[in-house]
């Protein structure tokens, strides 16, 4: 490579992330002089929909922002309409909720894992691939991916897109000996999670340190999922140095940012870089791991999370995501034990003229919802600060930190091809879920 | 009938056209016979491959983007057409059936007969409702899936 020019890399559809997006590098001399990841389409447009609407209508309309994590858009949402009303769900409809979410993060992750991530680590372009490779592998991912599938459609009413949610709870909520064939698939499940971190943690990881600020919920007691207050770990504040903040001042801490190379929004977290998801997660939360999933965590090398262990390494949040995996579905084996049907499948949620907040940790990462409303549930306004706005800095950074780091090292010359593997490998570190899309076929029909 | 015909409309109803295919297996009900599986999904492959488990026939309905399009056409194509056209870049939204299909084949787990039934598209922004071109071709895009059923089962 000539290291005294300019050279741009252009990745215009990247391939294996949750959406549509583009990277565009320029490298000059053999410095990495500009990454700007291009991210198409925002949630902007759902919160223009959503004016005008009834303060009913957030969960179902907002889940359709991502096939993937539906429910995170709905418990989000739910969460600021209950809150703006003053309403407190809890006791088994709250278990339920947490449920839900949990069968989302076994199928999101698991999906991001075998399908998206594992490619990378194991020289397949796809999981194609993998699977001609690997289908023993592949036929545990898919199966553990249905264990979560199977809670969605069982509380949620059908697999994508549940429509069993509403504010308040559930539209109908199951009885207790409608779950049993649930727990039962997660006995398996959990023997395929288990596996699924040892399987992970024997990959081989490339070297990487990320630096950023680290932002999830913190809920003192349980590994944080459907509540908790936002807490930080500062990059250079030592060891664990953590603070918190109340839901209420989200946006003075997140302040969003638009910048000319995308369409959606970028953000900093008090002026500085930050990075949501599995990674600060595990740091701010891993003390409270299911014993099972700690365990698992400890002999994956992650290091001891009771002992406030941290993942700092990008290429390790498929280990992380695994170890969550095994928590959810250890938490989801919990509830559905513990679980008495409730009274009413719903708290009433009367509207009234008042502004709400809620948030909740979505697969990858902090997912914020705001709404206004008039005395009538009308919603005047609607705010939603989606993960991978966030980590949209933080992403950049850690690509041209691989990419700098390639064109450090000594021997020969990366050529194109190598480093828009690069590219897209870190990106993929972070699961980036853009927006959701179109899925048609796409084929070029010849004309008479 | 020795095994199930599973219909599986592919899309999403809030882009525009994208809900072609969920549309087109809402207007078969009541038009098939009865224990025929009508379902939707956003395509994802893990997905697709669960609802097919098992099946003998397995009749898709999609939405199709052509380089040269003529809103309102109709396409019926085998597993084996459309195994040949892959997207080209594999995000799970990119993930096509042809990914899909090559993924079931590597697992052994590709139903003994796919057609697959498309409609061309003319809009799919955000936002709910088809377009009149691809509105007015339901009907006949509905017979045809509902033809293809019934072939299902007098075969079986």
């Amino acid at each position: 490579m000539n290291h005294r020019g300019t050279r741009v890399l252009r990745l215009d559809a990247l391939a294996r992330v949750e959406g549509e997006a583009a990277l565009h590098l320029r490298v000059d001399g053999g410095t990495v002089a500009e990454t700007r990841l291009r991210i198409y389409e925002p949630p902007r447009f759902f919160e223009a929909l959503l004016r005008g609407r009834s303060h009913t209508e957030p969960p179902d309309i907002t889940s359709r922002i991502c096939g993937i994590c539906p429910v995170a858009y709905q418990m989000s949402a739910c969460q600021a309409i209950e809150n703006a009303c003053g309403v407190t769900v809890d006791g088994p409809l709250a278990d339920l909720r947490r449920l839900l979410y949990c069968g989302e993060w076994i199928e999101s992750h698991t999906l991001h894992i075998y399908l998206l991530h594992a490619p990378d680590f194991l020289g397949h372009a796809d999981v194609v691939g993998l699977a001609r490779d690997q289908r023993a592998a592949v036929e545990r991912g898919l199966r553990l991916k249905q264990s979560g599938n199977a809670i969605l459609e069982q509380l949620g009413g059908r697999p994508i897109h549940p429509v069993n949610v509403r504010i308040g709870g559930f539209y109908r909520t199951p009885a207790p000996q409608e779950l049993r064939p649930l727990a039962q698939r997660l006995r398996q499940a959990r023997e395929d999670a288990l596996e699924t971190v040892r399987w992970v943690a024997a990959f081989d990881f490339p070297d990487a340190v990320c630096d950023h600020d680290l932002l999830a919920l913190r809920d003192p007691g349980h590994y944080a999922i459907d509540s908790g207050t936002p807490a930080v770990i500062a990059a250079q504040g030592g060891p664990r140095a953590l603070r918190e903040f109340a839901l209420s001042d989200f946006e003075q801490h997140v302040r969003e940012l638009q910048v000319a190379h995308s369409t959606a929004l970028t953000a900093t977290l008090d002026d500085r870089r930050f990075l949501t998801g599995p990674l600060a997660r595990y740091a701010i939360n891993g003390q409270w791991l299911h014993p099972v999933a700690a365990e698992a965590a400890r002999d994956a090398g992650l290091g001891d999370p009771a002992l406030g262990g941290m993942c700092d390494n990008p290429f390790r949040s498929i280990v992380v995501r695994a170890v969550e995996v095994l928590h959810a579905v250890e938490e989801a084996l919990r509830i559905i034990d513990g679980y008495e049907q409730p009274p009413r499948p719903a708290a009433e949620v009367p509207p009234r003229r008042a502004v709400g907040a809620g948030a909740t940790e979505a697969p990858r990462g902090l997912l914020y919802h705001r709404y206004a409303l008039t005395e009538d549930g009308t919603l005047t306004g609607a705010r939603i600060i989606p993960p991978t706005a966030q980590n949209q800095t933080a992403i950049e950074e850690d690509v041209r930190r691989a990419v700098q780091a390639r064109l450090d090292r000594d021997g020969p010359d990366a050529d194109d091809e190598e480093l828009t593997l690069l590219c897209e490998r870190a990106i993929r570190n972070h699961d980036p879920c853009i927006s959701c899309s179109a899925h048609f076929l796409d084929l070029t029909v010849e004309r008479a | 009938m020795s095994g199930r015909v599973v219909v599986i409309g592919v899309g999403n109803p809030l882009r525009g056209d994208d809900g072609a295919g969920p549309a087109a297996v809402e207007a078969l009900r009541g038009r098939v016979p009865d224990d025929t599986v009508l379902t939707v999904s956003d395509g994802e492959p893990a997905r697709m491959l669960d609802l097919w488990r098992g099946a003998d026939t397995v009749v898709v309905v999609e939405a199709l983007r052509a380089r040269s399009g003529q809103p309102g056409e109709l396409h019926t194509l085998t597993s084996e057409e459309v195994a040949g056209h892959p997207a080209g870049t594999a995000s799970t939204h990119a993930f096509g059936l042809a990914e899909c299909l090559a993924l079931a084949e590597a697992l052994d787990q590709l139903p003994q007969k796919l057609v697959v039934h498309a409609v061309e598209v003319a809009d799919v922004a955000l936002g709910a409702g088809l377009s009149e071109a691809v509105r007015s071709a339901l009907p006949e895009l509905t017979d045809r899936v509902a033809a293809c059923v019934r072939q299902a089962y007098e075969r079986s």
